[in-house]
């Protein structure tokens, strides 16, 4: 397929392609490949799902089906910084529903959204399995923020603000 | 020259949670970014014995202790501390606050019966040699060279242990099942998905010792005939997988994986496969599905996985906990693990604390644990000095009881005698500050959630019960209510697809059986009894007719 894409997505594009060549041949591995894809490109829009159906010989069809129903994936792009509270029961019992709320009136979004600037995004997620330090933010893979309360809020945007596009 | 500074990281169990191994490749990064390399060491140590909100840290010879919660406090330390030689002081910690403590601390972990969490903050989970030198890989040593693999199965059958991962089936018939279904290729699966909210042990199980995961998984491989096992890890839990992947990297190199296992002639690989947020992967049958590369739905049961499993081959899918216990029978015996914990649940059993409680962490401790124990001794008792409410044991999935039941010991039998569910081992402990309504409508918002689509009384059901709950919180419920919300969930009992459908009677029923009263408070009130959940008036169109 014919596709027309800038020089920096042919290299993104390259990028995954390798992957898939190294786990080539390995009927179960879709859902490596999109994690791959997601890592690579921050989302994981219907042309890239087109692109991996393509390689891996399936039909866009199960790609797609895969795509939704793991909360992981997404197909919408997320903010530069993913920013995810944890609403599992041991957060919830230490007032996570208060910091979500801190964090869309400071970043003026809801849930689901991302900033104008791009630099934030707001997720709701599921037990992150670090109960012991209630209510739970991660932000991105690994700045993990334990036992935060709502005045903490912006000083924690203020932090990543600092860092800006870097 | 020995350097004239040393960083000591906390690095205990419970650190590791707090980002305890991040701040300490923080430290060592910013070390070298400042060239200070010759003259500070960074070193991780156990723990302080005093639990803090952040991770501790210690500086010497000036014998400064430091509180750090993020990679802002750590960069502060390394350009106060270190390079400009003054004290951060907001950071700093009292110092009195240590040689008190210790003792009190050391007290309480030899307490602590640990079977699987012998080495969690003992040794360096990344460095195989420290866990081979706590016996490490012994076990898979003496399997491989003296005893056959039906002795293998008899042993952990003769041994009691049954599955940590919610359902306490035993594991020795599992495996003895799955050694007798004759097969070109079999499977070991290592259940790691712990989407249970409120569970993080299998985590720090993975994080603090992985390479006793590699040798149980190894050791389960050549009892049932299996040459090839995956370790099915939840996608969120970056650590973890790190951690694994290293330490399988590392097994392969000392020839403790792959071709001709120390010279055995049996051969076993592993790999890590990652899930994607999904709570109903940890289903065992939705896990396979998803390690095939599907989207997770349960499949239909007969047949089990030791008959037909990943790949309709036979497969013993096993929780990381449960797998942790098998090279310590080996090594110790049968009747020592009989010895521990209750007849028909041997053992240890490692409890995740939460929720309003002073010591939040895991904690192992014998099965027939009273829930009294678990949060007063170990856990040191409700937080900021508010009453206890209820405790939700178990999980998501787990039974509410309230105060009555805290001397109920904790086992697969708990259940069956006394209404307490022990499932992953949550104790979640809920204050006078939060709401039965409010906290039942939570519990089902999750299941709604997670619920997979596949089957409509679980799809449907769960739907309909966060709607009456949710009209209970805005003060519209009517008293049906509640026996129409236990008729749902007898229904999708029985006929719900799978267990996580058919689980939610457990926590509903529970609820609504102890804590009556303020369901019929909310239900009979004007306005709203708790000032939690938010009456709203009936709807316009309601009124008018
Ligand atoms: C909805 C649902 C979720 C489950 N989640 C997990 C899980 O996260 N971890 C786990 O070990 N077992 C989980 N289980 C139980 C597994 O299906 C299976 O019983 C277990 O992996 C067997 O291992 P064990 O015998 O060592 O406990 C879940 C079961 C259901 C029905
Ligand atoms: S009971 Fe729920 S989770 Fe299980 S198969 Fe049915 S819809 Fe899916
Ligand atoms: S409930 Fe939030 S981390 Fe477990
Ligand atoms: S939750 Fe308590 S008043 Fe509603």
């Amino acid at each position: 397929m014919e596709k027309s894409v800038c020089k920096e997505h042919e290299k993104l594009y390259r990028e995954l392609d390798e992957f898939i060549q190294e786990v080539e041949g390995d009927s179960s591995a879709l859902i490596e490949v999109l994690h791959k894809a997601q890592q690579i490109f921050g989302h994981l829009p219907i042309e890239v799902q087109e692109h991996i159906a393509e390689k891996l010989n399936i039909p866009v069809s199960k790609v797609f089906g895969v795509v939704t129903f793991y909360s992981l994936f997404t197909m919408k792009p997320r903010g530069k910084y993913q920013i995810k509270i944890c609403l599992g029961t041991a957060c919830y019992v230490k007032g996570a529903d208060k910091l979500m709320d801190r964090f869309k009136e400071e970043l003026e979004i809801e849930e689901g959204e991302v900033t104008k600037d791009g630099l934030f995004s707001l997720h709701a997620v599921r037990c992150l399995g670090a109960c012991s330090m209630a209510p739970v933010v991660m932000i991105g893979e690994s700045d993990f923020y334990g036992r935060v309360t709502p005045d903490e809020v912006p000083k924690i945007i203020r932090n990543y603000k600092n860092r800006g596009g870097k | 020259m020995p350097k004239s500074n040393v960083v000591l990281v906390s690095v205990d169990s419970n650190s590791i949670l707090k980002g305890a191994r991040y701040f300490k490749n923080l430290f060592r990064q910013l070390v070298d970014e400042y060239n200070l390399s010759s003259f500070v060491d960074v070193l991780e140590t156990g723990s302080f014995g005093v639990y803090r909100d952040g991770v501790i840290v210690a500086i010497y010879p000036e014998e400064v202790y430091y509180e750090v919660k993020n990679p802002d406090d750590v960069k502060k330390i390394v350009e106060e501390h270190l390079l400009k030689g003054r004290r951060a002081k907001e950071l700093e910690l009292d110092s009195a606050l240590f040689t008190d403590k210790i003792s009190v601390e050391a007290k309480k972990v030899s307490e602590e019966t640990r079977v699987v969490l012998r080495n969690a903050g003992v040794i360096d989970p990344t460095n195989i040699d420290e866990y081979i030198a706590r016996d490490g890989y012994m076990a898979l040593a003496k399997v491989l060279n003296e005893m056959k693999p039906v002795e293998v199965v008899e042993i952990v059958k003769e041994s009691g242990l049954r599955g940590r991962g919610g359902a306490g089936f035993p594991t020795g018939l599992k495996w003895e099942f799955t050694m007798k279904t004759e097969a070109d290729q079999k499977y070991v699966i290592c259940n790691a998905d712990e989407g249970e909210p409120g569970t993080f042990k299998d985590r720090l199980i993975m994080e603090g010792d992985p390479h006793a995961l590699i040798e149980a998984m190894t050791i389960a491989g050549y009892a049932v005939g299996a040459t090839k096992g995956y370790i099915y890890i939840r996608g969120e839990y970056y650590g973890s997988v790190q951690n694994i992947q290293k330490a399988i990297e590392d097994a392969y190199e000392y020839g403790l994986l792959g071709e001709n296992i120390l010279g055995s002639g049996f051969t076993f690989h592993l790999a890590v496969r990652l899930g994607a947020g999904a709570y109903i992967c940890g289903e065992e049958t939705a896990l396979m599905e998803s390690i095939e590369g599907k989207a997770g739905r349960p499949r239909l049961k007969p047949p089990y996985p030791p008959v037909s499993g990943l790949y309709s081959k036979p497969t013993v899918i096993n929780n990381v906990e449960t797998f942790v216990n098998v090279p310590q029978i080996i090594l110790k015996g049968a009747d020592w693990f009989k010895s521990i914990g209750t007849e028909n649940s041997p053992g240890t059993k490692v409890f995740s604390l939460c929720g309003n409680i002073v010591n939040r962490g895991i904690v192992e401790a014998p099965m027939g644990t009273t829930i009294r124990d678990l949060v007063y001794k170990y856990g040191g008792g409700i937080a900021n000095g508010k009453e206890l409410k209820m405790i939700q044991t178990g999980g998501t999935a787990g039974t509410f009881v309230g105060p009555d039941k805290l001397d109920t010991p904790l086992d697969f039998d708990s259940m069956k005698n006394y209404g307490v569910s022990l499932g992953s081992g949550v104790i979640l402990v809920i204050d006078e500050d939060n709401c039965a309504v409010d906290v039942l409508k939570k519990a089902m918002e999750f299941f709604e959630h997670e619920s997979c689509g596949k089957c409509t009384p679980c799809r449907e059901g769960t739907k309909m019960l966060v709607r009456m709950l949710d009209e209970i919180s805005k003060g519209r419920g009517k008293e049906e209510y509640i026996d129409a919300m236990k008729n749902i969930a007898s229904t999708m009992l029985d006929s719900s697809f799978c267990g996580l459908g058919q689980s939610i009677p457990i926590p509903l029923n529970s609820m609504l059986d102890n804590f009556k009263e303020e369901f019929l408070a909310h239900i009979n009130a004007k306005e709203s009894p708790c000032g939690i959940c938010k009456f709203e008036k009936p709807k316009k169109k309601l009124v008018r007719r």
